[in-house]
C-alpha cells in the first residue's frame, strides 16, 4: 500500500471552467474591474484628457517610481513581514551613488555602488528582524529614520546636480525614451515585474515565501530557513529601492535629499490595493500591478475631471478602504 | 541487522529545563513502535530530535547504524524520516499540491517550480490514496477548506509519497472521526506490511495498542519501560500507566 503508482492514473488535465477561474482569480479580477470602473468614469467625466495618447505616456513616466518597488514589497508582504525604511534607502542609494562619482568619475561604478547600498540595507534590515526577532514594522521604522539621518548628513553641502548624466548610456537605459516615445522606466517595471512574478511563483523562494507568510512554524518543520528567505525578501526590496531611487533622479536630473518621501504611502497602498494581504500568505504581483496604475492615476484624474489637487487624498482614501473591504469580502466568499 | 534507528543517552536542555534525560531508544526494521506518556512527558521533544528540529544538548542519534552529527530537517528527511505532525502543520491558505510538497518542492532542470508535474503527481495521490472523491477537490482547492480526517490525509500522503523508511505519527487521531480513525489504525498496520517503520504518539491507549508492536513509556522526561503488546494486555498495560502517572514507577 505505500507504494504509489502513478502509471494506471489518467493524467491530470486541468479543465477549465469559468467557475473555477473565478474562484481561483477572484481578488485579481475584483481589482481589475475597480479598475476598469475607475477607468470608464474617467473618460466619462474628463473625454478630453483621458481619449488622447499624452495622459498615457505622463503615467507610463511617473508611476514606474513607486510602482517597481512595489513587486518586491509585494513579495517581503506575502512573507508576513513590511518594510517602511525603502524610501530613505531609495535616498542613501542616491547619496552613495554621488559620492562615488566625485571620487571616481564613473557613472557606472556609482550605479553599482548604489544598487550594493541598497542591497546591504535590505539586509540590515532582514538581520535586524530575524536575528533579534524585532517586529519589522518596528524595525524599519528605525532603519527609516537612520537612512534619512544618514542621507542628511552626508548631503550637507553637496550639489545634488545629475546633469553629467544625461545622454549616457545608463541614462538612456534607465530612463530614456524607447523608439523615441516609449518611456524607458516603463520597461524596467515590466521587467521587474515579471521577474518577480517568476520568483513568486515558479522558484522554491516564492513557494516558502507563500509558506512563511501562512504557517511559519509549519515552514520550520518542513525544514524551510524561515529567517534565510527572509532576509532574502528584504534585500530584494533594498536593491529594487536603490534603483527606483537612481531611476527617479535621473528623470529629474537632480538629487533631493527628500527623495522617496512621497513614495512610502502610494507604493504600500499599491501592494494592498492589489489584494495582497497584510497577515500573510496571499498576494498577487498582477494585483499590486493594477494597484499601482488605480493609484497613479487618481492623481492626475482629480484634476482633469475639475476638482482641485486637495481632493486627491480624500479619494484615495476612499478608493483604498473600498478596495480593501472588497478584498475581503471576495476571499470570504471563495473559501 | 542494524536498527532503523538508535538514540544513545539523549538530553536535551531548554534554559533551566530538563525535558529529557538519558533518553535510550531504538526502532527496529519492520516495527511500529507507540509512545506513551502524558502532556510534558517529553514525546514531543524526542520525535523534534529525530526529525531533526531540534538538537540535543547531549547524546548520540544512529541510523542504520551510522552514527549522524548535526541532524536537521532536511538531513533527516534525506534519511527517510517523514513526520505526520497534528494537523497545525498544514498551510491553510495554500493549495492542496503546494501542501502536498511544502519544503521539497519539485522543479525542472533550470531549477524552476515544476507546477505541472507537482499538480499532476497531487492528482494520482489523491485518486489513489487519498481517497478523496468530491468533485469540489482538486489540486487547486485550498487546504483550510478540508475536514479533519481531510486534512490528516493530506498529511500521511505527503509522508507516502515521499517513500520514507521511517514514518512519525505524532497524534495523528486527534480530530478525527471514528471512521476515519479507524482508517489511519489500518494504515498504520500497512506501513509494518510494507517493511517500514513507524513511531507512532497517542494519548489513546487503545489506539497505540491496536497497532504497535512495542510501547515505550515515557515519564518525566525518561524511559519508564518498555514491553510488547503481545506480551501484555491491555488491561495489565492500562494499570502500569495509571500507577506511572501516580508514583512514577511501575511497581
Amino acid at each position: 500500500m505505500t507504494t504509489i503508482e502513478t502509471t494506471s492514473i489518467p493524467p491530470y488535465k486541468e479543465t477549465f471552467s469559468l467557475r473555477k477561474f473565478v474562484r481561483a482569480n477572484g481578488t485579481q479580477l475584483g481589482i481589475l474591474s475597480v479598475f476598469l470602473g475607475l477607468w470608464i468614469i474617467f473618460i466619462l467625466a474628463a473625454p478630453d484628457t483621458f481619449t488622447k495618447p499624452q495622459i498615457y505616456y505622463a503615467f507610463m513616466s511617473t508611476i514606474p517610481f513607486f510602482a517597481i518597488m512595489a513587486m518586491p514589497l509585494t513579495i517581503l508582504v506575502i512573507a508576513g513581514e513590511m518594510d517602511l525604511s525603502f524610501p530613505s534607502i531609495m535616498a542613501i542609494g542616491l547619496v552613495v551613488f554621488l559620492l562615488t562619482y566625485f571620487q571616481f568619475a564613473s557613472i557606472l561604478l556609482s550605479f553599482a555602488a548604489a544598487l550594493l547600498v541598497g542591497l546591504f540595507a535590505g539586509w540590515l534590515n532582514g538581520f535586524i528582524v530575524v536575528r533579534f526577532g524585532i517586529p519589522s514594522l518596528v524595525a524599519t521604522i528605525g532603519t527609516q529614520f537612520f537612512w534619512r539621518g544618514a542621507v542628511l548628513v552626508l548631503a550637507q553641502n553637496k550639489n545634488g546636480s545629475l546633469a553629467y548624466a544625461m545622454g549616457t548610456p545608463l541614462y538612456n537605459i534607465l530612463v530614456g525614451k524607447l523608439f523615441g516615445v516609449f518611456p524607458m522606466q516603463m520597461v524596467w517595471l515590466i521587467v521587474i515585474a515579471v521577474l518577480s512574478w517568476i520568483l513568486l511563483n515558479r522558484t522554491r523562494f516564492g513557494a516558502h515565501i507563500y509558506l512563511i507568510g501562512d504557517n511559519a512554524e509549519s515552514a520550520k518543520l518542513m525544514g524551510v530557513n524561515n529567517g534565510r528567505v527572509r532576509i532574502q525578501a528584504f534585500m530584494l526590496v533594498g536593491v529594487v529601492a536603490a534603483l527606483a531611487g537612481v531611476i527617479a533622479s535621473l528623470h529629474v536630473k537632480f538629487f533631493w535629499p527628500s527623495l522617496g518621501e512621497g513614495y512610502l504611502l502610494r507604493t504600500l497602498a499599491s501592494v494592498f490595493l492589489g489584494g495582497t494581504s497584510v497577515f500573510g500568505g496571499v498576494g498577487t504581483i498582477f494585483g499590486t500591478f493594477i494597484g499601482a496604475f488605480i493609484i497613479g492615476a487618481i492623481e492626475a484624474a482629480t484634476v482633469a475631471v475639475g476638482l482641485t489637487g486637495f481632493w486627491t487624498q480624500l479619494i484615495y482614501g476612499l478608493i483604498i478602504i473600498l478596495s480593501v473591504i472588497m478584498h475581503s469580502f471576495l476571499r470570504r466568499r471563495m473559501e | 541487522m542494524e536498527n532503523r534507528l538508535e538514540l544513545h543517552n539523549v538530553s536535551k536542555v531548554f534554559g533551566e529545563v530538563q525535558a529529557l534525560e538519558d533518553i535510550d531508544f531504538h526502532l527496529g526494521r519492520n516495527e511500529v513502535v507507540g509512545l506513551l506518556g502524558d502532556n510534558g512527558a517529553g514525546k514531543s521533544t524526542m520525535i523534534k530530535i529525530v526529525t531533526g528540529y531540534h538538537q540535543p544538548t547531549s547524546g548520540e542519534i544512529y541510523f542504520d547504524g551510522q552514527k549522524v552529527e548535526h541532524l536537521t530537517v532536511p538531513l533527516a528527511r534525506q534519511l527517510g524520516v517523514e513526520t505526520v505532525y497534528q494537523e497545525r502543520a498544514l498551510a491553510d491558505l495554500q493549495s492542496l499540491w503546494r501542501n502536498i510538497f511544502l519544503g521539497r518542492e519539485l522543479t525542472n532542470q533550470y531549477g524552476f517550480l515544476d507546477v505541472k508535474k507537482m499538480k499532476q503527481e497531487t492528482h494520482s495521490l489523491m485518486t489513489q490514496s487519498m481517497g478523496f472523491t468530491s468533485s469540489a477537490v482538486n489540486p487547486d482547492s485550498k487546504v483550510g477548506t478540508f475536514s479533519g480526517g481531510e486534512r490528516q490525509g493530506v498529511a500521511i500522503v505527503r509522508a507516502l509519497y515521499f517513500d520514507a523508511d521511517i514514518i512519525i505519527l505524532d497524534e495523528p487521531t486527534m480530530g478525527l472521526s471514528l471512521k476515519e480513525t479507524q482508517k489511519l489504525l489500518n494504515f498504520v498496520r500497512g506501513i509494518r506490511d510494507a517493511g517500514k517503520s513507524a513511531i507512532f504518539i497517542d494519548h489513546n491507549i487503545f489506539h497505540v495498542y491496536a497497532v504497535a508492536d512495542r510501547v515505550v513509556v515515557i515519564d518525566r522526561g525518561r524511559v519508564a519501560g518498555e514491553f510488547m503488546t503481545k506480551e501484555i494486555s491491555l488491561d495489565n498495560l492500562m494499570e502500569k500507566m495509571i500507577r506511572i502517572a501516580e508514583t512514577g514507577s511501575f511497581d
